[in-house]
């Protein structure tokens, strides 16, 4: 099956709807395809029916009523071409040409390893809401929420709100960095709002600053977690785990279209278009900002790809606001120096290939560590143990290569007997 | 949600809610290993969103697949055994 669009948009998260909306009010001819079974990305997961805001609700009408043509479950393999995508959907891999791609691939979150993470029910934060969202019941499970940024809140509201006992909410960072920021929250009425609503469906739930896991057992059926409260060693039991540091852009296809990026992001210029030609990076792919500026940087890219000016200029002021906030995250949750020194030289780095820090330590590239230990080369291809060492050792994670996903040699065969 | 899908897992039937993943059924079908590792420790979903790859799981005779990006569907058959 071959396809040839205008604007291909690669990400159903809100940039890329924004983006797809914005596109669709010159041109008929978008695609909009993402490798979820339901559009919306992982802050709206689980597509309309399940929009957790008003704004979600507000965007998912628009991109109904847009009839766009999207795809689901379909995951970008190659670029065999130029201007050209490979993609595996449901199985079957198909060629989508484009004029214009716009790249919403968004964030996964930051894992750093310490011992005992790889164990059955240690989720990420993020990672066990998208699990209840996909339908796991949390009722009167005992769950543990930590690691760093605001996404911790939110996951221990949404756990709340489906009757789990959060047990307590770790966050790394310190109270004074902490009070700084929510100090900066009210020059921004909107996101002093959400904070409060956020603060007070997690009442009840300790909020416990400068603490962290730094290590978990299995004892019977549970997890027992040995943390460091404010300083202090303290051990809690606990059905469930959900923990992550942060987020973390997903460059693997910018990096395989040969956009210039570094570890926090791609490129962009005021447009939002990449040093690539004809190709655009909206959302947390070009830096962790929020959903604020995701939107509006994907309506900007929408715009410009669409030469539709006069609507793409309108936005400029609302970015600048976004981007301000943007910052005053990344700086109120940087990661302290205790948080990358979790990991003992047992603690297993790469899950795919079950290397240990002891292995990895010799190393002083990324490179050198895949040669000589495999980190990094099973099946996520470094998706996980590549920016935790990038974190803890500050490995430049070089060098994606297609296909950017597992698929069968069959699958490939077949595309090319078409 | 009310419709209901029948499946098998490792053989024996499970019935789940409509819009439920590979990933959640088998968490409900009480299997806390999803798979073994390459030195043998049990593995199961991770980061939930199709990046880890430690949920995957044979599903319909097919190898590898990220049980939580896939929904279930009436009749899958999904095992264990990778």
């Amino acid at each position: 099956m071959n396809n040839t669009v205008d604007i291909l948009i690669v990400g159903a998260g809100p940039a890329g709807l924004a983006a797809a909306y914005a596109a669709s009010q010159q041109t008929d001819s978008v695609l909009v395809i993402d490798d979820n079974p339901h559009t919306g990305g992982q802050i709206w997961r689980g597509g309309p029916d399940k929009a957790p805001s008003v704004n979600a609700k507000i965007w998912f009408k628009r991109i109904q009523d847009s009839k766009l043509n999207i795809l689901t479950n379909a995951t970008v393999i190659d670029a065999p071409k130029i201007n050209t995508l490979s993609i595996n959907h449901n199985e079957v891999i198909k060629t989508i040409t484009y004029k214009k791609l716009i790249i919403a691939t968004g964030a996964r979150e930051l894992f750093l390893p310490f011992p005992g993470w790889t164990l059955p029910n240690v989720f990420g934060a993020g990672g066990l809401q998208a699990i209840v969202k996909s339908g796991l019941p949390v009722t009167n499970k005992r769950i543990l929420v930590s690691g760093s940024g605001p996404l911790l809140l939110a996951v221990a509201a949404y756990l709340k709100q489906h009757n789990a006992k959060v047990i307590a909410v770790a966050e790394q960072a310190p109270i004074t960095k902490l009070a700084k920021f929510t100090g900066g929250l009210l020059v921004q009425p909107a996101k002093l709002a959400q904070a409060i609503k956020l603060k007070l469906q997690t009442r009840g739930i300790k909020y416990k600053t400068s603490s962290w896991i730094t290590s978990v057992r299995k004892e019977n059926d549970c997890l027992v977690a040995t943390m460091s409260v404010a300083g202090k060693k303290k051990e809690i039991e606990c059905d469930y785990i959900a923990n992550a540091y942060g987020l973390v852009p997903n460059l693997e296809i910018p990096q395989m279209l040969g956009c210039t990026h570094q570890p926090a992001g791609v490129f962009v210029n005021k447009n939002q278009e990449t040093s690539v030609e004809n190709i655009y990076a909206v959302g947390e792919t070009t830096g962790i900002g929020g959903i604020d500026l995701a939107l509006l940087q994907g309506q900007i890219a929408g715009y410009d790809a669409t030469i539709n000016t006069q609507k793409k200029v309108a936005l400029r002021g609302a970015i600048r606001k976004a981007e301000r906030f943007a910052i005053a995250l990344n700086s109120t949750f940087a990661l302290r120096d205790d948080i990358k020194q979790l990991a003992s030289g047992d603690t297993i780095v790469c899950r795919c290939e079950d290397v240990q820090l002891s292995r990895i330590l010799p190393c002083n590239t990324w490179r050198e560590a895949k040669l000589q230990t495999r980190c990094g080369m099973g099946p996520c291809q470094g998706r996980i143990c590549g920016p935790a060492l990038n974190t803890i050792k500050g490995f430049k994670v070089s060098s994606v290569r297609p296909p950017l996903f597992p698929v069968t040699i069959n699958q490939v065969v077949s595309e090319h007997s078409e | 949600m009310s419709e209901k899908i029948l499946l098998t897992i490792n053989g024996k039937s499970q019935t789940v809610a409509a819009g439920t993943s590979v990933a959640v059924a088998v968490i409900q079908a009480g299997i806390t290993k999803f798979r073994e590792s390459i030195t043998g420790e049990p593995r199961a979903p991770f980061c939930g969103m199709g990046v880890c790859f430690e949920c995957r799981l044979n599903i319909n005779g097919q190898h590898h697949q990220r049980s939580c990006q896939i929904l279930c569907t009436q009749g899958m058959e999904i095992s264990t055994d990778e």
